[in-house]
């Protein structure tokens, strides 16, 4: 069964898109920060952008959100977030994040 | 209470690909479905089977997020991610696209005609709703652009029997509109979902306006107007709207979709749970605070969300669902004895 060390080897090593170094070598993503349940088909990722005004929050989660949905079983549910109190705009970015259709939108 | 909903056919609609939207034409012999495959099929029996009598393909070139049927039947209209909205004229089982509405700034959410059949609706992610006009010679033209939601507007739906126009949004709230002196106007906001609202229904009477959101509850909400008998206090010559009945702990996630039959004034529901539940307002409840009960929970109607639940307007008891996993199902729904 899918465990949470699993779902982080998906998502370590993406790249940062403003830093020459990955999610985890920055400390954006920690299996810590990864919670699955197989038998509810459920993932959370929080993830903790490096600095609370990052520009660039939303795209990570995108990034994080599409290596899920690309990797996992489709019955697999996803909830990426940003780790509660590291961002300005955290309500913001994980609503947009939460949004399937703008998910599906931005993708295509 | 599962057995309140039994499935009738599953047909793999958009393979590889999720189900977006479902809509029945007026006469309630074919359903359009449409998706990320960017197509529209049309569905209809063949004896005891449900099969595909068209596909409607080269009318847009991103995903089709919604459809809608004019009140005449012979129209369909396609709502797409490429900012545009098809306009579909029907020859038996033909359809040729025959004009196309432009002007969205980006993906159009939602389209939706007027009973009156020539007025039509559509909604983006540029937070604007839209009112078209369309006269005798198929002739469309854009007499309103409506700026009042701040967000993505989610879906829009016209009143029953009047012109007038409810839109859901991003934003939280539900906004209604109508024609003041040749001009339309934003002229209530309902305010209490805690997230987006994704869609609406209004009952058959009219009276009432169920939504849908993010935040796993339906709302029910009532016109009253002015020097109404429950003391309900309106502004001016506007009507007032409450919210007269929440449900909530029902759904464990994202509800989609709602809708009320017209004939029997069911609600149906479509969650991100993969789910469709059916609620019956009881018969004894208060017009000003009814109770609505769940008279059908199917867990896993489908292996994915369920984006959208249609209940067809002249069969009794018949809903189609279509969900992410690009299948559409239909139902067969019987009211529960003894509730």
């Amino acid at each position: 069964s899918i465990d949470a060390r699993e779902i982080f080897d998906l998502i370590r090593s993406i790249n940062d898109p403003e830093h020459p170094l990955t999610l985890e070598e920055l400390n954006v993503v920690e299996q810590v920060r990864v919670q699955v349940s197989d038998p509810e088909s459920t993932v959370a990722v929080a993830f903790t952008p490096t600095i609370p005004h990052c520009s660039m929050a939303t795209l990570i989660g995108l990034s994080i959100k599409v290596k899920l949905l690309r990797s996992l079983p489709q019955r697999f549910k996803m909830d990426v977030h940003i780790t509660p109190g590291t961002h300005a705009s955290e309500h913001a970015v994980n609503k947009q994040l939460a949004d399937k259709e703008r998910v599906a939108a931005a993708l295509e | 209470m599962k057995d309140s909903l039994v499935l009738l056919a599953r047909v793999p609609a958009h393979p590889d690909s999720r189900c977006w939207f479902l809509a029945w034409n007026p006469a309630g012999t074919l359903l359009a479905s449409c998706g990320g495959d960017r197509r529209v099929r049309i569905w209809g029996t063949e004896g005891e089977s449900w099969i595909c009598k068209s596909v409607l393909s080269e009318g847009h070139q991103r995903t089709v997020r919604k459809v809608a049927w004019s009140p005449c039947g012979n129209y369909l209209a396609s709502a797409s991610f490429d900012a545009t909205t098809c306009i579909w004229k029907k020859n038996q089982d033909d359809f040729e696209c025959v004009t196309t509405l432009e002007g969205h700034e980006n993906e159009v959410k939602s389209v939706a005609w007027a009973p009156s059949g020539n007025l039509l609706a559509t909604c983006s992610r540029d937070k604007s709703v839209w009112v078209w006009e369309v006269d005798e010679e198929d002739e469309y033209e854009c007499v309103s652009v409506l700026n009042s939601h701040t967000q993505d507007v989610k879906h829009v739906v016209w009143h029953p029997s009047q012109e007038l126009l409810a839109s859901a949004s991003y934003d939280d709230t539900v906004k209604l509109y109508r024609e003041e002196e040749d001009d339309w106007v934003c002229y209530a906001t309902l305010e209490g979902h805690e997230s987006t609202v994704w869609s609406l229904a209004f009952d058959p009477s009219g009276q009432r306006l169920a939504s849908c959101s993010d935040d796993r509850t339906v709302r029910i909400w009532r016109q009253y107007l002015p020097d109404n008998e429950q003391g309900v206090a309106c502004s001016g010559s506007d009507p007032s709207w409450k919210c007269i009945c929440t449900l909530s702990g029902f759904h464990s996630r994202t509800i989609y979709d709602v809708a009320w039959c017209q004939l029997t004034g069911a609600l149906a529901t479509a969650c991100g749970d993969d789910a469709i539940r059916v609620f019956e307002e009881d018969p004894s409840s208060d017009p000003q605070q009814p109770t609505f009960s769940l008279t059908a929970h199917l867990p896993q109607a489908h292996s994915q969300d369920v984006n959208c639940v249609a209940w067809n307007p002249k069969e009794q008891g018949l809903l189609a669902s279509c969900s992410d996993d690009g299948e559409v199902a239909f139902w067969k729904y019987q009211r529960p004895e003894g509730i």
